[in-house]
């Protein structure tokens, strides 16, 4: 573990807990409203565990709760997951163990075969081919908006890995525990409406999303997305209507002007 | 939900996850592309924000909720902290429903 820790700096640990702090706040809101909106608890629990993608979780408990089909809360919080497909692009190069071609370029002298830092020496030769999958496959659980932020804020290649994996497996063990909390939590609350505790699953949503919400083609498209969704609610079975608010991309869509003859 | 929907979701997002890393240095993915799915996934999220404020299945949910999710939005995009955005969103709602507010 020792090139993990020892590349991370306290101001990367600092910012690490402060974004769990947060997200734990996320996976405990989770957790009770779901189980408020009469959901077993156990369904909370496999979502984080395995799904692990908030907005997703929040949308799919969203759209049953709101007596959609499951088809339609797979396919909403499918298309919510679609921007995880670029992170694992953009972390790639991290999400596993580096390689002898990771180490050489990072320090040409001391990489080649006639290095004499042992404990470089046994980090390469000690990961197997297997072993390298595995903690790539394992890597590719902990792609998250967070853990690809850390990642893509340094610079270096040691430190973009040291902070990729301090984040996204500190923030899959916060996550899950404070959904489980959330969960007992919620179970205990008999009349949730009373403490307005209905109206925090919006207010979460919002919060989430709106970081993303900064250029004005992304507002406007989310506007118009919000009205069809609104406009259709009251006709269309749950869940359409969320989807159906992809519409709203087309409006911020502009056609760029072509300078060849290409499509 | 059941859990074979759950297990479906998972893999799709797991299927998301690991195409990059799979991929590595080999294929790269156009830049237009990352742009739609970054605006879809805000789309959705403010999508099932209004309507999940706004309504109860097919019918109005009544004021209460709706104006207590506004509040926090406006404290949200004025990066109030996160827990602040919360307690503000059922603090509102609970007062108002105890004020007789549907």
């Amino acid at each position: 573990m020792s090139p993990l820790w020892r590349t991370s700096g306290s101001t990367l640990f600092r910012d690490v807990a402060l974004v769990c702090l947060a997200d734990g706040l996320v996976g405990a809101s989770f957790g009770a409203t779901t189980v408020a909106g009469h959901l077993a608890w156990w369904v909370p629990v496999a979502l984080s565990l395995l799904v692990f993608a908030g907005g997703s979780q929040f949308a799919a408990v969203g759209v049953v709760l709101a007596g959609g089909s499951p088809f339609a809360a797979v396919a909403a919080g499918a298309v919510l997951n679609t921007r995880l497909l670029p992170y694992g692009f953009a972390v790639a190069d991290v999400v596993g163990p580096p390689d002898r071609a990771d180490l050489e370029r990072a320090d040409p002298d001391r990489a080649g075969p006639n290095r004499t830092d042992p404990d470089r020496a046994v980090h390469v030769r000690a990961r197997s081919a297997r072993w390298r999958w595995l903690i790539r496959l394992l890597g590719a659980q902990v792609i998250t908006d967070e853990s690809t932020a850390f990642a893509l804020r340094q610079t270096d290649p040691a430190r973009r890995r040291a902070a990729f994996w301090t984040c996204g497996l500190t923030l899959f063990a916060v996550w899950n525990v404070s959904v489980l909390l959330g969960v007992l939590a919620g179970s205990v609350v008999r009349n949730t409406n009373a403490l307005g505790l209905d109206a925090t699953f919006p207010a979460v949503v919002i919060a989430l999303a709106l970081p993303a919400l900064a250029g004005l083609r992304t507002r406007f498209s989310a506007g118009t997305g919000a009205v069809i969704a609104v406009a259709l609610t009251p006709v269309l079975p749950a869940g359409l209507p969320v989807l159906a608010a992809l519409a709203g991309l087309a409006t911020g869509w502009r056609p760029r002007r072509r300078t060849t003859g290409e499509l | 939900m059941p859990l074979l929907a759950i297990a479906a979701l998972a893999v799709i997002t797991y299927a998301f996850r690991l195409v990059g890393p799979l991929c590595r240095g080999r294929l790269t993915l156009p830049a237009a592309a990352t742009v739609v799915f970054a605006d879809a996934a805000t789309i959705l999220l403010i999508a099932l924000a209004a309507t999940s404020a706004l309504f109860n299945g097919h019918d109005f949910a009544g004021w209460a909720r709706p104006s207590g999710v506004l509040v926090a939005g406006v404290l949200a995009a004025r990066r109030a902290p996160f827990p602040v955005v919360v307690i503000a969103a059922a603090g509102i709602t609970a007062l108002l429903r105890l004020a007789g507010v549907a």
